[in-house]
């Protein structure tokens, strides 16, 4: 099967990669472009960890083909920290309120919470629940994770969280 | 999981994709947000060797009123169906639905179009657009052609429309100011079909119910429309013994498949309670 050239703009930059029509999102980022920060869990659409963001859109992107991205605007957990390696109030909170263990979900449930606090910089609880809805993650049992993006949607809004993590 | 090899089209426009269909091998397939058929595809239930994907047809895009009708675009997103305005004012019952398909993600990309067209009976929206008495506009060679909701699902992922056809719009007749709404859907967990779920729409005339209509979603090889159910309830201010009389309406006509969600008793069951459940709370949001 012949392949195509598939360009899109990842994390402010232009990439592009040969790859059959076939070929997963995920597949495109993490094998042929060596972005690796979007795992791979389920890979049948359920747990969200390979979300990334295409076109103001969180996308799991196992569920995606690369040509169907082709030409869109892609964030990725890699575009996440400062050009100084900084990080942003996403990962700080994550840090802060101990929003993960393993990790595993982490790059994942950050790009969602990323395009829900564009949505909505001031969530409810529930409303953050809903909104990261579509992504599991086995060890924290959600608390501390609500709390880190809590954390950084006050960060966001030059405000200071002042709960403590579980 | 890696699909089957295709070759992959983006037509630019509804008259490049029917003349696409045409000229296309029989097993070609529509893609629009791909979250039923990209997981088939995945588990090489479906290996199709064309793929016609609609994301660049803007003509399939956008909600609007024409006439006593409003006219969503086949690639209009749930989460453009929660978002819209339109919907809340007019048909609210649509964002009530939408809200509890999948989760975010799958709601950035699934549209109405693939949710109606396809056949699943595990979908939501198809029970809801017989209850609204929703038409689809399909597109094909010949030209654009009307078939309603309520005659559209013949057998699991069996439809009414023909092959090389497009489910271009579906058109809902705008629901009466005052009317009562409500979607009730038992699932196990977020992402779920339903055990079972039912749409009720009714309109009131002095505390008593005018007119109703009732769906029944994934207890049965389609969607079902009740319509034995509705019609107890009419004329009635929905009492207890008439509620009860409805939801043995809608379990008598389930017939669902016993699998994790339960025996086939207990989702007909279902059926029924989720009736009685959509209709309470229709009636509360009901104005004579």
């Amino acid at each position: 099967m012949s392949l195509t050239n598939v360009s899109m703009t990842i994390n402010g930059k232009s990439m592009s990669a040969a790859v059959e029509p076939r070929t997963l999102l995920i597949h495109y980022l993490r094998e042929n472009l060596g972005l690796t920060g979007a795992h791979i869990g389920c890979d049948t659409s359920h747990c969200g960890a390979c979300t990334v963001d295409v076109d103001g859109r969180s996308v799991k992107s196992c569920t995606m083909f690369a040509v169907q991205a082709a030409g869109a605007n892609v964030l990725t957990i890699e575009g996440m920290a400062g050009a100084d390696g900084a990080l942003s109030a996403l990962q700080e909170g994550f840090r802060e309120m101990h929003g993960l263990q393993c990790g595993y979900c982490t790059p994942g449930m950050i790009i969602r919470a990323h395009r829900l606090l564009q949505e909505n910089p001031n969530p409810s609880e529930s409303e953050i629940r809903i909104g990261i809805s579509g992504n599991l993650c086995r060890c924290t049992g959600y608390q501390n994770i609500v709390r880190a993006i809590q954390y950084a949607a006050a960060k966001m809004a030059g405000l200071e969280f002042k709960e403590a993590a579980e | 999981m890696i699909p089957g090899s295709f070759e992959y089209h983006r037509p630019a426009s509804l008259s490049e994709v029917v003349a696409l269909l045409g000229q296309l091998d029989s097993d070609a397939r529509l893609v629009a947000g791909g979250h039923s058929l990209i997981p088939m595809m995945k588990l090489r239930l479906a290996v199709p060797s064309h793929l016609v994907d609609l994301a660049g047809v803007p003509e399939l895009k956008g909600v609007r009123l024409e006439g006593g009708e409003i006219v969503i675009g086949a690639m209009t997103t749930q989460h453009e169906i929660i978002g819209s305005e339109l919907l809340a004012q007019h048909a609210p019952i649509l964002r009530e639905t939408a809200e509890v398909i999948a989760d975010p993600q799958v709601r950035y990309l699934g549209t109405i179009g693939g949710n109606v067209a396809n056949g699943d009976p595990g979908n939501d929206m198809p029970a809801l657009m017989m209850t609204l008495g929703a038409t689809y506009m399909l597109r094909g060679a010949s030209g654009e052609r009307r078939v309603a909701a309520r005659d559209y699902y013949l057998s699991p992922y069996e439809t009414a429309a023909e092959p090389g056809e497009v489910l271009a719009a579906v058109r809902v007749p705008v629901p009466p100011a005052g009317h009562g709404w409500a979607y009730e859907k038992l699932k196990r967990k977020v992402g779920d079909y339903a055990t079972a779920a039912a749409a009720v729409i009714l309109t009131l005339s002095a505390g008593k119910i005018a007119t109703c209509a009732i769906g029944l979603t994934n207890v049965g090889g389609t969607a079902l429309y009740a319509a034995d159910a509705a019609a107890s309830v009419v004329g009635t201010a929905l009492d207890k013994p008439t509620l009860a009389r409805a939801a043995a309406a809608a379990t008598a006509i389930a017939e669902p498949a016993a699998d994790g969600r339960g025996s086939a008793e207990y989702r007909a069951k279902m059926a029924g309670v989720m009736t009685a459940r959509a209709l309470t709370r229709a009636l509360a949001r009901a104005k004579s």
